[in-house]
């Protein structure tokens, strides 16, 4: 991918176990290519992820952060997406009522069998958050050594 | 302004104490000036005519001191609830956080109080006593002599736009009860949202960089009563205050107002105890708005044992991204 002359975004991916990790090894079996600069980190379920994993990663440099996870309704275990959901949407609210742009937080809803889905998003995902350069406005200079 | 008197809530208390009813009685206790009152326990009626004083300065809320208060000792504890104290009463009986048979609580209206910061700004230095007296208030300063200022000029802000005069907590209740109040409080909050991302990163920034990481928003915090803090971890790396203040600038903040986000009441504490002045309630206010515009109307503390909106969901939920939208559609 090449944009902004060369600057590549880093991207943190939390993927659930069952659905969106599973969705981005269809996606590699299919040679569905996406940006290398999408760092995954699989989670049991997206509703372990901790409003705090996300201001973690912004702390400590990350671009974008995206988090995927089951379609509502097909959580592994039955109802942590919709945990999620509400969690998600009031956390980026307030980031966006903080002053951070909110194109740098998305959730998406991705299942095993959705490669495509998967590549086409997290390209999109990369390019929009190539646009808007580095995040200054999360970063902590001390994490950053 | 408040139409409590001392007086009459030391006759209370006294009278509590000698028949055995309560052993202890949490209230506030007469400072260096008149305007700055400790949160005390008083043991005696005579203490009690010493130094317990009810006036327009008597804004801590003691519903937070009950859970270490009630454990240390047998018998009850006596504690006063304004209303806005009496939500954060619930909530803290909906979370389990303290055994209610310990405790006698009273209900008193409150007229809302006054901010000590905001008559400094209006009279300046040199203040000795501040007296309130109706819709007045005298303030004897040492330069200047006495000055008079109204009393609504100096309202605390969090008691301009009250949103509740109704206790909902009590065992006794001195007085009449209030109603639930309409009030303008998401007023501040929208105006921010109306503003760019920019301008409001600025505002936050330039509110957010006074932080000193004094922790008392987090201390005197009714929702914050977890044994152990994430904040306090020293292996986290920014426990303290360090030369690079990006940290305190966003994430504090941030962190804080989420993990309360659902069980606020939205007393105002935070605000009032702040030394730096940083208007946080607004950022609880701004959850408070949002869980109310997403997932309908929610007060918490305004029932005992009610669902807090995130530990809760419905099948068709608005999705994070239409949610952050929302915001925006509304004010365009």
């Amino acid at each position: 991918m090449q944009v902004n002359n060369g600057y590549q975004p880093k991207i943190v991916a939390f993927c659930c176990n069952w659905c969106s990790y599973a969705g981005a090894d269809l996606a590699g079996n299919n040679r569905l290519a996406y940006p290398e600069n999408v760092k995954i980190i699989k989670v049991p379920c997206s509703c372990r992820v901790n409003p705090m994993f996300i201001l973690r990663a912004f702390q400590r440099g990350a671009d974008g952060v995206i988090l995927c996870g089951c379609h509502p309704g097909d959580c592994h275990y039955t109802s942590g997406n919709y945990y999620t959901r509400r969690r998600m949407a009031l956390l980026f609210s307030m980031l966006n009522f903080l002053g951070i742009e909110k194109e740098r937080t998305r959730v998406e809803w991705v299942s095993a069998a959705e490669g495509a889905k998967f590549a086409a998003t997290m390209n999109e995902f990369c390019e929009t958050v190539a646009a808007l350069g580095e995040n200054k406005r999360l970063e902590d200079l001390r994490c950053k050594r | 302004m408040q139409k409590v008197t001392s007086e009459l809530l030391v006759k209370k208390a006294s009278e509590l104490l000698e028949n055995g009813t309560v052993t202890r009685v949490l209230g506030w206790k007469k400072g260096e000036f008149s305007y700055d009152l400790t949160p005390a326990v008083f043991e005696s009626g005579e203490e009690l005519i010493k130094d317990f004083v009810f006036s327009d300065f008597s804004g801590a809320n003691f519903s937070k001191y009950l859970i270490k208060e009630t454990k240390k000792a047998d018998g009850k504890v006596l504690v006063f609830l304004k209303p806005c104290d009496s939500y954060s009463f619930n909530q803290l009986l909906t979370e389990h956080r303290f055994d209610r048979e310990k405790v006698y609580a009273i209900g008193i209206p409150c007229e809302g109080m006054a901010d000590v910061d905001k008559i400094k700004k209006n009279v300046g230095d040199g203040i000795i006593d501040i007296i309130s007296d109706g819709d007045r208030i005298v303030v004897k300063t040492l330069y200047d002599g006495d000055k008079e200022i109204a009393a609504d000029d100096v309202k605390a802000e969090r008691c301009i736009v009250c949103k509740s005069k109704k206790c909902v907590a009590y065992d006794e209740l001195l007085g009449d009860n209030g109603e639930v109040i309409d009030s303008e409080r998401f007023d501040e909050v929208e105006k921010l949202e109306k503003m760019t991302d920019d301008e409001r990163f600025a505002f936050w920034q330039n509110e957010l960089s006074r932080c000193i990481r004094c922790n008392a928003c987090r201390d005197v915090c009714p929702a914050c009563t977890c044994e152990k803090c994430v904040f306090d971890n020293p292996k986290s790396g920014v426990e303290n205050k360090a030369i690079s203040d990006s940290f305190e600038e966003k994430m504090f903040h941030i962190i804080r107002a989420f993990h309360v986000a659902g069980r606020c009441t939205d007393c105002g504490e935070c605000s009032r105890v702040c030394p730096q002045g940083i208007p946080l309630h607004l950022l609880n206010r701004k959850f408070i708005k949002d869980i109310n515009e997403f997932y309908g109307e929610y007060q918490a503390g305004a029932e005992i044992g009610s669902r807090a909106p995130l530990v809760n969901y419905t099948l068709d939920d608005i999705e994070p991204v239409d949610a952050v939208k929302k915001g925006e559609a509304d004010n365009a």
